[in-house]
């Protein structure tokens, strides 16, 4: 979707303002560290995958979005989450207190003991596809101009521009299906642009930026 | 810098507190999660994992050229020969800076960045304006955090856009021969390894 996260090229909004890397907090209120912990262990259920979490922040009225702070939209994210898998009502988010007692079928929640392999762990997202790669490493490709209405990662700025396949990562999970559940792979790909393919006359001769783009994505230039 | 410009991070409405307590609340009288889970993920992500991770990455690679070679060909599994893997470093790429050649990573989707080696990224990397000018403007961003290249060095910029996490192998500072790989890796900053800075000069560490 064009959302108010696809924030590449984007004028306006003002200077960056880096906090000193020594004095910056991990953390920079407590309710911070309790939605990144909450949205993870939530998260361990199973019941989304990354895909879905990243869309459901991207759904909210862009200027919701760009108004709040970034553990504020992981909030709003958590609650949407909650909501769409029925695993809390409208009425427990807004009272704070459960209508009914937990429910039995529910697989258990992380424990603590469990939390360290799991992030160990992690979630490979490589995938083996039957077929091979339709790009080579070298070929000029030209990224389609599409506009889906939902989850894409294939950034507005890239879209009608044309780049070089630089790299192939093998298959990785597409997203723009992964976000309605279906776990199916692509051939994933590092494309080179130009500064100047991308922003013309603003650009710089001498830079390139490098995305990674998935099949889909792509044509023949 | 501190955080009084108010028109760029406005502050949460007071009642966000409250409700992320009542959720909390919520989901562990619904059985969703475990409290003591919450305390095991903060403890983790505030005070085990972070930057020193991949300072360790980079002065082993500053060190040992066997080492170097296999983090550019396989970043992930020579990460994780060093114990770092998991979450968000499934898939890693190493990118190496060089006298001609600047690189720089973002995430202008969201905030995709390598916790196994780095942590949880600061504010300004997954703020609006960094993600809207990386890809555009990069020698603008490296101005404003006091980094000045030679104006023939070409500039790669890496937006994450799907899995792959990306980590910037800074330049190994000069006059630095002698140094052990322990010494170096007190030169490597976490923005040197996002690419908005360079390792710090011996001089300066020296004297911190």
């Amino acid at each position: 979707m064009n959302g108010p996260h696809d924030l590449g090229g984007q004028h306006g909004l003002g200077p960056i303002y880096p906090e000193s890397e020594h004095e910056e907090p991990v953390f920079h209120a407590n309710w911070e560290r309790r939605v990144f912990a909450l949205t993870l262990a939530a998260g361990a259920a199973g019941k989304w995958n990354l895909d879905q979490s990243r869309h459901a922040r991207e759904r909210q009225h862009p200027v919701a979005y760009l108004r709040h702070s970034y553990y504020e939209n992981w909030l709003t994210g958590l609650e949407t989450l909650l909501l769409e898998n029925n695993m809390v009502t409208p009425n427990e988010l807004a009272s704070g207190i459960a209508d009914s007692p937990p429910d039995p079928n529910h697989s258990p929640p992380l424990r603590a003991d469990d939390v360290a392999s799991a992030l160990q762990r992690g979630k490979s997202v490589q995938m083996t596809i039957e077929r091979s790669a339709r790009f080579f490493i070298g070929e000029r490709i030209r990224v389609v101009n599409n506009h889906p209405r939902g989850h894409t990662r294939a950034p507005r700025y890239t879209r009608g521009r044309t780049g070089l396949i630089r790299a192939h990562h093998g298959a990785h999970v597409f997203p723009d299906q992964n976000a309605n559940g279906a776990r199916v792979g692509e051939p994933l790909y590092s494309v080179e642009f130009t500064s100047c393919e991308l922003w013309g006359t603003s650009g710089n001769p001498l830079d390139t930026i490098r995305v990674d783009l998935f099949e889909p994505y792509l044509e023949h230039a | 810098m501190s955080h009084d410009h108010s028109d760029e991070h406005t502050e949460p409405p007071p009642d966000v507190e409250l409700r992320v307590k009542a959720l909390e609340t919520l989901l562990v009288e619904k059985g969703l999660v475990d409290l003591a889970a919450l305390d095991v993920l903060i403890d983790t992500y505030e005070n085990q994992v972070g930057p020193r991770n991949g300072a360790q990455v980079v002065a082993k690679a500053w060190t040992d050229s066997a080492y170097r070679t296999w983090l550019l060909e396989d970043a992930a599994a020579a990460i994780s020969s060093l114990g770092f893997a998991g979450r968000q470093g499934e898939h890693i790429t190493v990118v190496e800076n060089t006298p001609g050649v600047h690189n720089l990573v973002v995430c202008t989707l969201c905030s995709c960045y390598p916790w196994p080696v780095l942590g949880l990224p600061p504010i300004w990397y997954k703020s609006a304006p960094y993600r809207a000018r990386a890809v555009a403007d990069p020698r603008g961003v490296l101005t404003e955090f006091g980094t000045e290249l030679p104006d023939d060095t070409q500039i790669h910029v890496w937006d994450s856009t799907a899995e792959m996490r990306y980590l910037v192998l800074p330049e190994r500072p000069a006059d630095t021969d002698d140094w052990s790989a322990e010494d170096l890796a007190v030169l490597v900053s976490r923005n040197a390894m996002i690419g908005t800075e360079k390792a710090r000069l011996p001089k300066k560490a020296r004297q911190k």
